[in-house]
């Protein structure tokens, strides 16, 4: 022997589930060595537990119209211990509505951002992995995706299917994978070339298990990292729509907030505490959103650093 | 508009080749004159463009699902680099498993099938590595895992690609030897694909030499490397460095390098570097015949 090994505690094989779960808690953790990916994950943890408790956190109903003690509509109201940020001209509560909010945007984002995931990795994956006319035509599709403009395309959407958040949702997902799939397509092949995987293929592993057992592991930070974008991406959609009056009229979003006060001319009245609120929020998330993809690239391309 | 036109490589052309069960071959060249390709193809890494590949009488080409998975079985293959032949991510455990979980075998015969495979490449007892990762190792205990792996399935054939150009001098005579005993102990047929002579000479009993995509020169690897025949194999054999610091080396007595293998000479592949090269050597290509028992060359002037 050229070295000796010191011997280790044997360590029970861990279970495939856990084998799975520990992954993708890896690639999750991997922006955690970065300072800037620490105060986005903090900004998205914090809004996370907003919207998990926003029944409790908000005082009101978002869409209750209130009255004062006088019976007079609470309307236009400015900022008070009742009504922690005034209320709309409608006599709504301003600061429920945010809270409420904070769950729409949360819900957009999240969902836009595991679809163009799961389809971004995969197609990637496929594409790289499989080549030839394949590659060719997942990439043309990729190539027609990319040239969409997005706010039209949103709202052509809406005017086809009914207002909804979902068609936020599936715009981000139809329009924001190729990037995924991109980047992941690229560093499938070059995964693809080492010799571990052509090790398994000789040892006898077919294709699907090579996909995912050699090659989907290691470029796992990789969809982390579009998905992050992605959050944000999706959140400034759904207010932009909701701002320009295509969202869904029944959920109570940023977008929905910005749009109410503009059409109310809250500007011109100095409503500061109406529109400036949701503005930070969304403001706060795409940041956060840029912040952890930051800390993925860190890590991912470490000469990014020098 | 999608497939541009590509020129046509042919890496390894009228290959032809026996290996007898137990024997071990080797599979000499420069780089780039098709000695990996023909690793590949042998193990169905590659698929041949045309030609027929028998293993144990069964043409291996065109193989799929449950056939080819039992050839895989049976056919290993070590490679050059043994960092990048482990997959980071899996445990050393884990990558030893692999062939087994792949053929589909019983998970209670793993430890005690990845025991044996250890014991034969010594190193020492599984529990000791298991939960190790391959960066932890050394090259020699990767190469040793990397041969552990392929020994798993009890292959009866083995393909050695470059196995210890990667490493540290001093650790390859360990690893040579570790896969000579090997061979004996499993009566495995292999295949030492190398450019290096004294590596084929140390553990192969028959040699082929191979020049841009062709066989050359195939007999006893004493016979070839103490009489050459062919004169590339000449040349090769000559240009072994001596151990001796201040004598002068001898010209070679070829020139010139490679041609490009896209638009390989006519006739005879090696006539533009040969130093006897004849007119006749460019019309016709020389075929690889019987030159005495047991040696072949592919030479018109033998």
């Amino acid at each position: 022997m050229p070295a000796s090994l010191e011997s280790t505690a044997a360590v029970p094989a861990p279970s495939r589930r856990s084998r799975f779960l520990r992954t993708l808690a890896r690639a999750a953790a991997v922006p955690g060595r970065d300072p800037f990916a620490i105060v986005g994950l903090t900004i998205y943890l914090v809004f996370l537990l907003v919207a998990l408790f926003a029944d409790h956190l908000a005082s009101r109903d978002p869409l209750e119209i209130l009255f004062q003690a006088n019976g007079r509509l609470a309307r236009n109201l400015p900022p008070s211990s009742d009504f922690l940020l005034g209320t709309t001209h409608l006599g709504r509560d301003i600061y429920s509505q945010l809270i409420y909010g904070t769950r729409a945007a949360l819900i957009v984002g999240v969902t836009a951002a595991i679809a163009v995931m799961i389809i971004g990795t995969l197609v990637g994956l496929v594409s790289g992995y499989f080549g030839g006319w394949i590659d060719s035509l997942l990439m043309r599709l990729a190539d027609i995706a990319l040239s969409i403009p997005f706010l039209p395309f949103v709202i052509v959407l809406t005017a086809f299917l009914r207002p909804s958040t979902w068609n936020i949702v599936l715009a981000v997902a139809i329009l924001l994978w190729p990037n995924t799939a991109r980047v992941i397509r690229s560093q499938v092949l070059t995964v693809r070339e080492r010799a571990y995987v052509e090790a398994a293929r000789v040892t006898g592993a077919g294709n699907g298990r090579i996909l995912f057992v050699h090659v989907a592991p290691n470029i796992l930070p990789l969809s982390f990292l579009y998905g992050s974008i992605a959050i944000g991406w999706a959140i400034l959609t759904e207010a932009s729509v909701s701002f320009l009056g295509f969202g869904d009229p029944d959920v109570v979003s940023w977008g929905y907030m910005l749009q109410d006060a503009f059409v109310s001319q809250a500007l011109s009245r100095g409503s500061y505490h109406w529109f400036v609120p949701p503005g930070i929020c969304i403001v706060l998330v795409v940041v956060a959103g840029f912040f952890v993809s930051r800390g993925y690239e860190e890590v991912l391309f470490p000469k990014l650093r020098d | 508009m999608l497939a541009g036109r590509h020129p046509v490589l042919h890496a390894v052309d009228g290959v032809d080749l026996t290996i007898r069960k137990g024997e071990t071959v080797g599979l000499l060249g420069e780089s780039g004159c098709g000695k990996t390709t023909t690793g590949r193809l042998i193990l169905r890494l590659e698929e041949p463009t045309t030609g027929t590949i028998r293993f144990d009488g069964t043409d291996i080409v065109g193989l799929k699902g449950p056939a080819l998975r039992a050839f895989r079985r049976r056919a290993q293959l070590v490679f050059q680099n043994p960092f990048d032949a482990l997959n980071p991510r899996f445990t050393i455990l884990r990558a030893l498993a692999e062939p087994l979980v792949n053929a589909g075998i019983d998970r209670a015969e793993h430890r005690a099938r990845i025991e044996r495979a250890l014991s034969r490449v010594h190193l020492p007892g599984l529990d000791r590595i298991a939960e190790r990762f391959p960066h932890q190792l050394s090259g020699g205990q990767l190469q040793r895992i990397v041969l552990a792996r392929a020994l798993v399935l009890e292959p009866e054939f083995l393909v050695a690609d470059e196995p210890v150009s990667m490493l540290d001098v001093s650790v390859r005579a360990g690893v040579l030897n570790v896969m000579r005993e090997v061979r004996d102990a499993m009566g495995l047929a292999a295949v030492y694909i190398s450019h290096d002579l004294a590596l084929v000479r140390y553990v192969c009993e028959r040699t082929l030499v191979m020049y841009l995509g062709r066989v050359v020169e195939d007999g006893p690897t004493e016979a070839v490397v103490r009489d050459p025949q062919h004169p590339y194999s000449r040349a090769l054999v000559k240009a072994v460095p001596v151990p001796h610091v201040d004598q002068s080396h001898d010209p070679l007595p070829i020139i010139g390098s490679v041609p490009d293998a896209r638009d390989p000479p006519s006739g005879c592949r090696f006539r533009d570097r040969c130093p006897s090269a004849v007119a006749r050597c460019a019309e016709e290509s020389p075929a690889l015949r019987e030159i005495a028992p047991g040696r072949r060359a592919a030479c018109h002037l033998i």
